[in-house]
């Protein structure tokens, strides 16, 4: 409750990590550093920045492709980034259906590909 | 059951500047957010602002929403935001259901701002489900608010005030900007942001469509294709572009479904940009005490979002019997505001769908 987690903005900067999509310099925004958030994607151990939703880091990787359709099995990747159109949806901590562009990535998150629909438990 | 003086749905401009507006006049506040941050799209927005020194003209989206947000902070002990918090459903009898970390909590208040602003229409083309097609506020937010660019090459689509804006947005951050198609004959926005585009030599396609978009698993290639007076496309005229973002930018819609959940009347009113509620002089909908400010009320520019929250805002305070000590001259002030930010024939289209809005029946 109250005000203490609320963030205006998140910036970010390249952490010479390689990553070939974050921006390196930009004209208006300045960068911070800031903190390695490590993450497992299908298995694989890959890491983010701290402020990072989970599609933003996973972008940030090259991977566009977060999922596939239910039915016709085609790829799906994120449309909107604000939780709207449910296109980015995935498994998180084995939790499906997740939508990833408003999920802020966390340390040891375990994220993978949703399949179908996703189960009750 | 958390009960609140005013639930405000939307940290965006509307909402963060109701708040303002109602803490100022003593109410206990408690916006949700779904989203990670305050601020809604303005934290994306590096440009410039236009409009007068009230809406902030001349400073950047990213400091308004700072601002916005520096105002409300006197009056923490009367205010709660709870962010990445979705609210899932509101009803008739002012409760409203929240989804915080895969929790459901309940919430009750005595009255409710919805500024749940809009989303952004999709345009039909073949694959138009792959992944590398973004929205452009998408785009936007990848690229501003995470520091992440969405690709090497980019076809944007739409050369309304959003697509010109963030054409020139992702040459700031190191894309190339391949084309930018406009399906009318002419460019829709302001010759000054489509000025700046031509100097950086991007081709503005005008009576051009994008047809298909091919690629393995996202976007690879794009074919674009010209139109006839009848936006029919033209056969023959085909040709591809490499670019492996297509950036969409036809506009936007009202986020109503809140609205609809609680049955207050609506309208399609084009535009407004869709279905949008009908409003009494009070931004009361026809529900008591539920006011609407901004985008979800009808698409305009974040200005008069943050002009219609203040008077949302003002309206709960007083329908509460807890009226603004200056409820009077902010109640002229802000009105005389609004109607200068819709004036000139940039407003036209906003003024035509009110009109249209009023004249369609009683509230």
């Amino acid at each position: 409750m109250g005000l203490s987690n609320v963030s205006v903005l998140c910036y970010h900067i390249n952490n010479e990590s390689g990553e070939a999509m974050r921006i390196k310099n930009h004209p208006i925004l300045t960068f911070q550093p800031k903190e390695i958030i490590n993450f497992v994607y299908n298995g694989q151990a890959v890491h983010g920045l701290e402020g990072d939703t989970i599609a933003s880091a996973l972008h940030a990787l090259g991977i566009k492709v977060l999922s596939k359709s239910i039915k016709t099995k085609r790829p799906r990747g994120f449309f909107c980034a604000i939780g709207n159109c449910s296109s980015c949806q995935m498994t998180v901590n084995g939790v499906p259906n997740v939508k990833t562009c408003i999920t802020k990535l966390e340390e040891g998150m375990i994220i993978t590909s949703d399949e179908g629909l996703g189960v009750l438990k | 059951m958390i009960e609140q003086d005013l639930i405000i749905v939307g940290a965006g401009p509307a909402g963060l500047s109701a708040a303002k507006v109602a803490l100022e006049a003593g109410l206990r506040v408690t916006i949700f957010e779904r989203g990670v941050a305050v601020g809604g799209q303005l934290v994306k927005q590096t440009h410039k602002f236009f409009g007068s020194k009230e809406q902030y003209a001349k400073t950047r989206g990213i400091e308004i929403a700072k601002i916005l947000y520096n105002n409300l902070l006197p009056y923490q002990d009367h205010l709660t935001i709870e962010l990445e918090a979705t609210v899932v459903a509101i009803y008739h009898d002012y409760v409203v259901t929240v989804l915080e970390k895969e929790k459901y909590r309940k919430y009750k208040a005595k009255a409710i701002i919805i500024a749940t602003g809009a989303s952004e229409k999709m345009l039909g083309f073949v694959n138009n489900d792959l992944p590398g097609v973004y929205g452009a506020g998408a785009v936007q937010t990848l690229m501003n608010l995470y520091g992440v660019i969405p690709g090497k090459e980019v076809i944007m689509v739409g050369s309304g005030n959003i697509g010109l804006i963030v054409s020139y947005q992702l040459i700031q951050a190191g894309v190339r900007v391949k084309a930018l198609v406009e399906a009318a004959p002419n460019i829709g926005g302001y010759k000054v942001h489509a000025s700046k585009l031509k100097r950086l030599g991007v081709p503005i396609l005008v009576s051009t469509t994008i047809k298909e978009v091919m690629g393995n698993d996202s976007v690879e290639k794009a074919v674009v294709v010209s139109l006839d007076e009848n936006w029919e496309m033209i056969p023959g005229t085909e040709r591809v572009i490499f670019a492996d973002t297509i950036c969409i930018a036809v506009g936007l819609s009202p986020l109503h479904q809140l609205l609809s959940m609680l049955e207050i009347e609506m309208r399609y009113i084009p535009e407004l940009g869709g279905l949008v509620p009908l409003v009494n002089d009070h931004l009361e909908t026809s529900m008591k005490n539920v006011f609407v400010a901004g985008d979800v009320s009808g698409i305009e520019e974040a200005s008069s979002a943050m002009v219609e929250g203040s008077l949302a805002g003002l309206y709960a305070a007083k329908e509460l019997k807890m009226p603004h000590h200056d409820h009077e001259r902010l109640e002229r002030d802000l009105h005389a505001q609004l109607t200068n930010l819709r004036f000139g024939p940039c407003g036209l289209k906003t003024r035509n769908g009110i009109k249209k809005l009023k004249e369609s029946g009683p509230c």
